[in-house]
């Protein structure tokens, strides 16, 4: 409950009326967003087509651990198979992770936040009394528990786990910000002038939480594809499945440390670490219009108001 | 009134860890009673009391109804009857329980919270001088958070265990040299061995507040009493941390209790790198040998001391924002 004070005023005050005509709030095509897009689009491609290009990545050959050359790109592992057959299924097995829980997640987190929070009465008391048990028991452990009983685990399986035990934290910055909505002027007009309920939430309501939602399906999907990596590093994960948890599991397994055998075990993290930081690059242009208050004089606005450097330095001190 | 509400929440919670952890094991596939008391037979004979405590944690094909076992298990935990672990057999899940979670608390404790203050501290200069060298590095160390916490842990210790050997691979303290105890060799012992586990969980998470602080230093810095503070002549330093820190870090320490959860997560995925003698290693052998018993018992453990150290942070919250406690 403690958090509503700090959502509450996620949403501009100042948020349009909405028209006929709608206009769809576009971040500005900033060098962060470019960058996040480029990075996590790239990321995407090479998980969706990557594996139609690549051999087999269970086949084995004897050529054993071996470095990169022209024949294996990024080296074999220790029994010989290649890494960057590895690396490609593995992309597409946690981007279908990631995939998956970001939905989920989605849903859930909606459901339980937006619906409550506008429904109010009990109904929200007790979704936002599930939600705030929900958010304090540990999620990994959970989720460790539950792997620990179940022998063979499909990747949706895993990822339904993880979707459950990881909704709560959206659904509770959603419910801050419904409250916020519902008691706006322009609902109370919307409400006056005969507009049944399901139509004030969807038309009226939803299209403001709009980048709220993006924002949080974004994080969801970082924090999904980051746990089912830590899982399948324990040894947990789906059975059977590639990702880029999976490789680094084979890899300390194989001793690839000890044996300073690096293109093995560091491309899957680059690919975890580069995909986390693009998602959230993104997530920084979303917070900027979710936030208008980020927004305005960062560096790069003052850089377009076309100031010198000394009349940069000026307006600097002025602020302070 | 507020404090009974909290108390109420946490009651609650208590109520649903509690329940959770009886049914994980009842609704999963196979029987874990008699996969544990099969293995405990191969380390020695299995007395009635155990089994009866066992059935009670793990749940019983006997012909009790579900309420009858729920009790039982309820009546085991009020007396701190955890059932005895397979793994570490003949401990019993207290004792191992007790043996670890000290190093689990001391380790992931410091770290978290020198994690915490670097980070406001960070985010607060940040905030203040908006588009300076500390703000185009926050993208950086966002870009540390999203490197998972075992890869980040796995490269460390590549560097600084295998290449340039500065610090040891694995353990909690040097197992050959110094005798566990209040004496200066094995807390100094401790410390050089948790510095590259807590230097992990410190980097990783560092951003998330950085990032946090300096974007509610941002928002607080354009309200009016800003201004008001300027306008009264009050020197740069006093604002900065009497006016604009003070209330922006408020989100952080409420996000500090959330943020928990995630750090116990993280924490046994770091312990099993670096093989630290804490409760997520334990956690992770009882997994991998199927202790049914000590699973459970450690992830009631983890469950409450997140809870408690929530109902600490709300607690401590509700004396500085005396908003939260008019509001209710």
């Amino acid at each position: 409950m403690t958090l509503t004070t700090q959502t509450a005023d996620a949403v501009p005050a100042d948020t349009p009326v909405p028209s006929k005509k709608r206009r769809i709030a576009l971040p500005p095509m900033t060098g962060k967003l470019a960058a996040g897009l480029i990075i996590g689009g790239a990321i995407v491609l090479f998980g969706l087509i990557g594996p139609l290009f690549v051999q087999d990545p269970s086949t084995v050959s004897d050529i054993g651990l071996a470095g990169p050359s022209s024949e294996h790109l990024l080296g074999t592992t220790q029994t010989g198979q290649d890494v960057l057959a590895q690396l490609a299924y593995a992309t597409r097995g946690s981007l279908l992770v990631g995939l998956i829980v970001g939905v989920l997640t989605l849903i859930l987190s909606s459901f339980f936040g937006i619906v409550g929070a506008y429904a109010g009465g009990w109904v929200d008391e007790s979704f936002s009394l599930f939600t705030n048990i929900m958010l304090v028991i540990p999620g990994l452990p959970v989720v460790i528990v539950i792997s620990a009983y179940v022998p063979d685990k499909s990747i949706l399986l895993v990822s339904v786990v993880l979707a459950i035990t990881s909704w709560a934290g959206s659904a509770r910055v959603l419910r801050g910000s419904t409250l916020s909505l519902r008691s706006r002027d322009y609902v109370l007009a919307c409400r006056v002038a005969g507009e049944k309920r399901w139509r004030i939430l969807f038309v009226e309501i939803l299209p403001n939480l709009v980048p709220l939602l993006a924002s949080q399906v974004v994080f969801a999907v970082i924090f999904a594809i980051l746990g089912e990596a830590g899982l399948s590093y324990l040894g947990l994960g789906a059975s059977g499945s590639f990702t880029w948890g999976t490789m680094l599991y084979y890899a300390q397994n194989g001793l690839a440390l000890r044996l300073g055998a690096w293109w093995w075990f560091v491309p899957p993290g680059l690919m975890l670490a580069l995909f986390g930081a693009a998602l959230s690059l993104i997530n920084f242009s979303i917070d900027e219009i979710i936030n208008p208050k980020l927004r305005n004089q960062t560096r790069a606005a003052r850089r377009g108001w076309r100031m010198s450097k000394a009349q940069l330095r000026k307006a600097k001190e002025s602020t302070l | 009134m507020f404090l009974l509400r909290k108390a109420g929440f946490y009651l609650v919670a208590l109520w649903a860890a509690l329940t959770v952890n009886f049914f994980i094991p009842r609704l999963m596939p196979g029987d874990p009673v008699e996969i544990m008391i099969s293995k405990l037979g191969q380390k020695g004979p299995v007395s009635p009391e155990t089994r009866a405590s066992i059935e009670a944690m793990l749940g019983t094909d006997s012909n009790q109804p579900l309420w009858g076992q729920y009790l039982d298990y309820l009546s085991g935990l009020a007396t701190g009857d955890l059932g005895v672990s397979v793994t570490f057999f003949p401990a019993s899940v207290s004792d191992i329980i007790g043996q670890t979670l000290p190093w689990t608390i001391g380790l992931i404790g410091l770290a978290t919270i020198i994690s915490f203050l670097v980070g406001v501290g960070l985010g607060t200069l940040a905030g203040w001088k908006r588009g300076s060298w500390l703000d185009s590095l926050i993208p950086v160390t966002t870009m540390f958070q999203s490197v998972p916490y075992f890869w980040l842990a796995l490269i460390l210790l590549f560097l600084f265990g295998s290449i340039w050997p500065l610090f040891p691979l694995n353990g909690g303290y040097d197992v050959y040299n110094v005798t566990p105890g209040w004496n200066g060799p094995f807390i100094g012992s401790v410390i050089y061995y948790g510095t590259l586990p807590a230097l992990t969980i410190i980097i990783s998470s560092v951003g998330g507040w950085m990032l946090g602080m300096r974007n509610m230093m941002v928002s607080t810095l354009s309200e009016d009493y800003m201004l008001t503070a300027e306008a009264k002549g009050l020197r740069n330093g006093r604002i900065m941390r009497r006016y604009a820190a003070r209330n922006a870090v408020l989100p952080s320490i409420s996000s500090f209790a959330i943020s928990l959860g995630f750090v116990v997560a993280g924490s046994i995925v770091t312990e099993a790198v670096f093989s630290y003698p804490g409760i997520g290693s334990a956690l992770l052998q009882a997994v991998g040998g199927n202790d049914y018993a000590l699973m459970q018992g450690i992830f009631l453990i983890i469950t409450l001391s997140v809870l408690g150290a929530n109902l600490l942070v709300d607690l401590l919250y509700s004396v500085i924002d005396p908003r939260t406690r008019a509001r209710s």
